[in-house]
């Protein structure tokens, strides 16, 4: 750690999709030499900030070489040709380590490709590396990585928000034109708002998740982190889309996103649900999302006032949901066919037990303690049971509410980014980071968070817009009027 | 909801979850375990008698519209799996063939 870089902005707003496709279409920009660019870039600040946890750079420079050598020839580009792009290392790549944030895979090279990265790199995007995140995605502040935590660019004694920390400021650094992340209670949402980038939650559904390590596999999405909301709406419209690898992903056409975020709002109707804006709510948050608020109505949106009063039920549900299904999903990591295997076993049941105690870190064991404790015998009808009764009543109370709104906006998070290690003593005061979060987790619908304004400090805000399931045209449309509003 | 789980409670858990918890790792999660499930208690105030549990989104979208989405069956054809050799070089024992574990039955 340098002092001198401490204090120091490390802040650069990558160049939009659109005018890097038209520099490398011409042949005025190279894709091998972006790629370069982009290592440079990395080199000098990833040992402060901590994105990458490794590089993919033969792979990057091979799929360069070919895009530069397909615009040589003067032939049609794929949309996301030669675009820098980084993933979440939760998901995996054929050949590249993959560690979900956790000692327990250190050293694990997984045999296949996610179908959100396979997707990317078909469209010609150029995958420079895999990025840091909570262990497992197991976390609000990117701190539980086994691997260190990521430090915010825009202050950097700041946490990045998590579980998606790195691809959030990844984004937020320029040290990546896009990125994968993935969000389960928030984890894309939250840390594109503490970095201030755009950040999506697709529908439940609308991206596969094969070749994503699961953490709770009915919460689980994948999705995009960008500069700007054309952008997002870009790298959702390539990985989106139905894949027989994942038996709930849908069958639905994917929309014209891009085009969709460029419609005018002028007549939509907006949501505030007063539940978002009450106790625990930062001041600063709370003027800067009223102000985008105002941008809505002058674009000529209809503000309606609107209740959804089972919100502060969400946390206590979503932390029963998703660790019930978490200890399911981690059981598999038994030190028997990939990952740390513990020399100290001496039988099957001490290898079990020795492997999984020394490679988990402790927010993974506690979640894992919480969710077998909810699923055990005498506590099941009382805690998953009574939890998933409650996931229906705030799903529906959302399907309600979208009967009379197009689109609800809300604070994303009710602070800005907090100091690195203001929180980690206290497991319970970092899950209220999610309290905006989790009920659009819970009832499968779809966001995107955008930012709008910055606190005093200079610490970003973010807007969360939440639409209907498979309402994404929407939800950037939205999106992209507040982001217009912001310049 | 009971809310006062005992250190013989974190144990139980911990060994259905395999997980061989360092004794100083016991009180912590026992201390984060009731901080945790005191906070969740507060789901018993809502009445959700006859409410159907939903596991799965896929659950609600289709009891809402006919859209056709969630869970369907994979055409049955053969395809190709993962090249062994590739899954095997990942794993901590192997003869090539098989993962390979200590003993399972002792005598």
């Amino acid at each position: 750690m340098t002092d001198i870089t401490t204090k120091e902005s490390l802040v650069e707003k990558p160049a939009t999709i659109a005018s890097l496709r038209e520099g490398i279409t011409s042949g005025n920009i190279k894709a091998t030499e972006l790629a370069e660019h982009y290592y440079a870039r990395i080199e000098a600040h990833n040992p402060f900030l901590n994105v990458y946890l490794s590089l993919t750079k033969e792979r990057a420079l091979q799929q360069a070489a070919n895009v530069d050598e397909l615009a040589a020839k003067g032939n049609p580009l794929p949309p996301l040709a030669g675009i820098p792009v980084g993933i979440k290392d939760v998901l995996v790549a054929q050949g590249a380590p993959a560690t979900a944030g956790s000692k327990i895979l250190a050293g694990y090279h997984p045999p296949y490709d996610a179908t959100s990265v396979a997707r990317l790199e078909a469209a010609g995007a150029v995958l420079l590396g895999k990025i840091n995140c909570d262990e497992f995605a197991m976390g609000s502040s990117n701190e539980n990585s086994a691997y260190g935590p990521v430090r915010n660019p825009v202050d950097t004694d700041r946490v990045p928000g998590g579980s998606s920390g790195g691809s959030a400021a990844a984004v937020a650094a320029n040290l990546a034109v896009a990125t994968l992340g993935t969000d389960t209670g928030g984890s894309i949402r939250q840390p594109a708002s503490f970095c201030g980038v755009v950040g999506v939650l697709p529908t439940y559904g609308r991206v596969s998740r094969y070749g994503l390590i699961a953490f709770a596999s009915s919460l689980d999405r994948v999705g995009p982190f960008t500069g700007n909301v054309r952008d997002a709406a870009e790298i959702l419209g390539v990985i989106a889309g139905h894949d027989p690898s994942d038996a709930t992903s849908s069958r639905l056409p994917v929309g014209d996103y891009a085009a969709d975020s460029e419609k005018e709002v002028k007549g939509l109707r907006i949501g505030i649900p007063e539940e978002y804006f009450g106790k625990g709510l930062d001041p600063e948050v709370r003027t800067a999302i009223e102000t985008g608020i105002d941008s809505l109505r002058a674009a000529g949106c209809e503000i309606k006032p609107i209740s959804l009063k089972h919100t502060s039920y969400a946390i206590p549900t979503y932390y029963l949901v998703a660790t019930a299904e978490a200890s399911a999903n981690l059981a598999r990591f038994d030190g028997v066919r990939y990952g740390h295997r513990s020399p100290n076993a001496t039988n099957l049941s001490s290898m079990y037990k020795l492997s999984r105690e020394e490679g988990f870190g402790p927010e993974v064991k506690r979640r894992i303690l919480l969710g077998t404790y909810a699923l055990s015998a005498g506590y099941y009808d009382a805690y998953y049971k009574k939890a998933q009764q409650v996931r229906r009543l705030l799903a529906e109370e959302f399907l309600s509410a979208f009967a009379d709104v197009d689109a609800i906006v809300t604070p994303t998070a009710p602070t800005a980014a907090f100091k690195l290690g203001e929180k980690t003593d206290d497991p319970l005061a970092m899950y209220l980071a999610d309290i905006y979060t989790v009920t659009a987790s819970l009832a499968g619908i779809c966001g995107v968070t955008v930012p709008c304004g910055a606190t005093s400090s200079g610490l970003p805000v973010g807007m969360q817009v939440l639409a209907t399931h498979f309402g994404e045209g929407t939800a950037f449309r939205v999106a992209r009027a507040v982001e217009a509003a912001q310049s | 909801m009971s809310t006062d789980v005992s250190m013989e409670e974190v144990e139980r858990v911990a060994d259905l979850a395999n997980l061989d918890l360092e004794a100083d790792e016991k009180p912590r999660m026992q201390r984060d375990l009731n901080a945790i499930l005191g906070y969740v208690a507060q789901l018993s105030e809502l009445n959700t008698e006859g409410v159907e549990p939903m596991a799965q989104v896929s659950d609600l979208l289709d009891s809402v519209q006919d859209s056709g989405h969630g869970a369907d069956l994979r055409v049955d054809v053969l395809k190709p799996s993962l090249d062994r050799a590739a899954v095997m070089s990942q794993a901590p024992d192997t003869d090539g063939a098989f993962f390979k574990t200590p003993k399972v039955i002792e005598r």
